[in-house]
């Protein structure tokens, strides 16, 4: 490389030193060499700078993946960054949805004919499946059940259908919104329509299985508690029949007096009675106890329904809970029926006791009167002789005395036994209060919750109607106020349109008038340019005008120098020159204003302007002579010039031999001036071409010498003079024609 | 010319000294024949005389230009 960068320059130099043509640009190249030196620092720096590359883009993918909407703004503004970032974070979590109701609701308007129509679908199928169930449901459920069911169905049916409207209307906008979503989130899974509309089907589908299974499920329980119930209430009434049968039967048999074989049967069929009576409240107690445990099993499973949460399903669960309550009422009521009669049953068995213990008392008090006479009131009648009667009549005197004072006794004992038993009476009384009131409460409040779920119900039904009208009217609003929408939208989109055709049209006008502008000022630029340029050729012309008068002149001048160098030139070998006198006329008359010229013209010595002047040549020949001569009279000065001088002068010039010619020296010493150096000097200088020098060292002769040379001098001095002024002359008329043909 | 003036005055000189002595000799012809019974000595005499006037001639004459002459300057 360096010795390319030699071999360049040194081409570039020789060709510089031949001719300055060739740029330098192999020396340019040798320039931007660098050293070898700086190779290490060179790796230094390539590493920095791959390690800040490094770091940089490191840094770059961590903070991305730290923060997503860094990570969005990169991927943004540098164009193959999301691949980057792909490679190494994987792809960008979607950012969160904003709803934008704006623009829901032109798909709402697309699609709410459709859920209409989609709801009226499942609406029928609905009503149709409904219609279907208590058809299927008929058979195993009794008879109030079934209506019930029936009922509670097409009411369910019903709810469901304007629920699934609701429910349909409202998904819509989900479905709608997750439609726009899903617009704007390419990554989240596109659900159309229809699908949207299959999955609420579905789910509604679902939702109706569930109802129905727990419909079912309500229906069986309530069926199999009823039927428990009725059992229940039947056998308990069954058990109240007997037990007042019993009780009744008791009470005849207390009362009244038959005869003993039919107080016998009458025994009899009162201890059938009692046997039945306690078989039937025994059958009643466990048709209870399983009543009681099949409506247990009831509120479970309405319990169970409850916790489902099925808005649809709420007034059949009401409905069983009502049912449930009126069991539960009624159960409870035949209980206390029951047990009413068992305590009055108890009473009369009490009372019947003791009757029975008043009548065993009596009777062994007869036996013991009477040890006779059976037990038997059967064998009392015609079998008592007088003693008998009279002892029986004194007994029962005695027994009436005795209870007459039992009952002075009792009358006595009556108000404490009243009080006391008014307490008790109080107390039990309180008690069965309390467990009425308690059970009352109970009754009560279910009843309230009943009715008040009920009246829930109730309201919630009428607002669900209110709302379906609202809703309907809200419809009916929006496809109003859609409609308006719409006109304004229109009117908008018509007066944004138009204005921005406006615009545009203004736009388009300023453009064309703009571009009309800009076109004139463009001619009017080109014309200016044009008229300028007109003006500037003109001046140029007239520059070039005056430049050519200039060049004229300075040609003329040079002409006329030219003519004055030719002049010079006519100098035959001895003759002078042409006078130059009309040349230098000549170019006093071209160069009338220049005063360089005109002084010039005039600095011309007066012999060559009417003699002529000599050439060169000429008096380099004339120095021959000159020279011989000067030789010859070397010695003659004004101390010596007697003839014998001359004689020696003659013979030194005859027998001195100097160089014919000898180059002068820079400096002339004080031995150079022996006038045979100088004229060998001159002659030197002279035949090379200075006659300056000549003229200089010949006007060094001193004596006789210098008087011979002075005619020459003279004339050398003269041509000196001349061309001086005539070089001048040419090289100022050089001047001014180059000046002139450099155009200004 | 001032490098002809050399030779003209010595075309001078020998003119002059051809005449000096060509009088020199005639007047001392004259004299040696006339005056000195044609002794040869006037004649040597009379060319002598000649010769040193021609002598003398040419030397002013070549010395002239250094001659300090009172109002005159030096002239080529």
């Amino acid at each position: 490389m360096l010795r390319v960068c030699l071999k360049g320059a040194n081409s570039a130099a020789r060709k510089c030193l031949c001719g300055n043509g060739v740029p330098l640009h192999p020396l340019q190249q040798c320039r931007s060499y660098t050293s070898g030196g700086s190779g290490s620092s060179a790796g230094k720096i390539v590493a920095a700078s791959v390690l800040t590359m490094g770091g940089g883009v490191g840094g770059t993918i961590l903070y991305a993946n730290w923060d997503p909407k860094f990570r969005a703004n990169v991927e943004k503004s540098i164009p193959y960054s999301d691949q980057v970032f792909g490679l190494a974070l994987g792809p960008a979590a979607p950012p969160p949805v904003i709803n934008k109701p704006r623009k829901v609701e032109p798909v709402q308007i697309s699609s709410m004919s459709e859920v209409w129509k989609d709801s009226k679908q499942p609406k029928a199928k609905e009503v149709q499946r409904k219609a279907e169930q208590p058809d299927a449901e008929g058979p195993p459920a009794p008879a109030p059940q079934e209506t019930l069911e029936g009922e509670a169905c097409v009411f369910v049916a019903m709810i469901l259908s304007a629920e699934q409207n609701v429910l349909s209307v409202f998904c819509i906008p989900l479905a709608a919104a997750k439609c726009t979503e899903c617009e704007h989130e390419p990554a989240v899974k596109e659900r159309p329509e229809g699908e949207v509309a299959a999955r609420l089907a579905e789910q509604d589908k679902a939702e109706q299985d569930l109802l129905t299974s727990l419909s079912s499920n309500l229906e069986d329980a309530l069926g199999s508690t009823a039927k428990v119930t009725l059992q229940a209430i039947g056998a308990q009434e069954a058990a109240l029949q007997a037990i007042a049968q019993h009780t009744r039967q008791l009470r005849e048999a207390m009362e009244a007096e038959a005869p003993p074989d039919k107080k016998s049967t009458q025994w009899r069929v009162l201890e059938d009675a009692l046997s039945e009576r306690s078989r039937s409240v025994d059958e009643a107690g466990a048709a209870v106890l399983k009543a009681k445990a099949e409506l247990d099993k009831l509120r479970g499973v309405i319990d169970g329904a409850k916790h489902l949460k099925i808005a649809a399903a709420r007034p059949s669960i009401l409905a069983a809970e009502e049912n449930l309550h009126s069991m539960v009422v009624d159960l409870d009521s035949v209980v206390t029926r029951v047990q009413t009669a068992q305590s009055e049953a108890k009473i009369v068995s009490q009372y019947s006791e003791l009757v029975n213990e008043a009548k065993a008392q009596f009777q062994k008090e007869l036996n013991s009167i009477t040890p006779e006479i059976q037990a038997n009131w059967k064998g009392l009648t015609g079998k008592l002789t007088q003693d008998d009667l009279n002892s029986l009549i004194a007994h029962a005197h005695r027994r009436i005395d005795q209870l007459n004072r039992e009952l002075a006794e009792q009358r006595v004992r009556e108000q404490i036994h009243i009080d006391s038993a008014l307490e008790q009476q109080k107390l039990e009384d309180k008690k069965a209060l309390e467990v009425a009131i308690s059970t009352a409460l109970e009754h009560n409040r279910e009843q309230m919750r009943l009715e008040q779920e009920k009246k829930v119900e109730e309201t919630r039904e009428v607002m669900e109607a209110e709302m379906r009208t609202q809703l309907r009217r809200q419809a009916a609003a929006h496809t109003d106020h859609l409609r308006d929408v719409l006109k304004v939208q229109e009117q908008e989109l018509r007066s944004e349109a138009e204005e921005i055709l406006n615009s545009s049209l203004m736009e388009k006008e300023t453009e064309y008038r703009r571009l009309t502008q800009d076109q004139l000022d463009s001619f009017t630029l080109d014309m200016n340019a044009a008229y300028a340029r007109l003006k500037g050729m003109e001046e140029a012309i007239d520059s070039h005008v005056i430049a050519e008068e200039e060049a004229r002149k300075a040609h003329q001048l040079w002409l006329s120098v030219e003519a004055l160098n030719y002049t010079l030139k006519t100098a035959a070998l001895n003759d002078p020159t042409e006078p130059l006198e009309g040349a230098v006329q000549a170019i006093k008359e071209s160069c009338a204003e220049d005063e360089f010229a005109q002084a010039l013209a005039t600095a011309l010595p007066s012999e060559s302007l009417s003699r002529g002047v000599y050439s060169e040549a000429s008096l380099r020949a004339r120095f021959y002579t000159i020279r011989q001569l000067a030789r010859r009279v070397a010695l003659i000065d004004e101390t010596r010039n007697s003839l014998y001088q001359y004689f020696l002068s003659y013979l030194q010039a005859m027998l001195l031999f100097e160089k014919a010619q000898e180059a002068p020296p820079a400096k002339l010493s004080a031995e150079d001036l022996d006038t045979f150096k100088l004229l060998s000097y001159a002659a030197y200088s002279l035949e090379h071409g200075d006659l300056e020098l000549a003229a200089k060292l010949v006007n060094q002769l001193k004596g006789e010498s210098r008087r011979v040379a002075q005619d020459w001098l003279k004339e050398a001095r003269l041509t000196l003079e001349t061309k001086q002024v005539v070089s001048l002359l040419s090289a100022y008329a050089n001047a001014v024609g180059l000046g002139t043909t450099m155009a200004p | 010319m001032s490098e002809k003036e050399l030779g003209k005055k010595l075309d001078r000189c020998l003119a002059d000294s051809a005449v000096k002595l060509g009088a020199g000799l005639g007047l001392g012809i004259v004299f040696s024949v006339v005056f000195f019974k044609r002794h040869t000595w006037p004649v040597a005499f009379g060319l002598g005389m000649g010769l040193g006037m021609a002598y003398t001639n040419c030397q002013n004459d070549l010395r002239a230009p250094y001659l300090i002459q009172r109002n005159i300057k030096m002239a080529s």
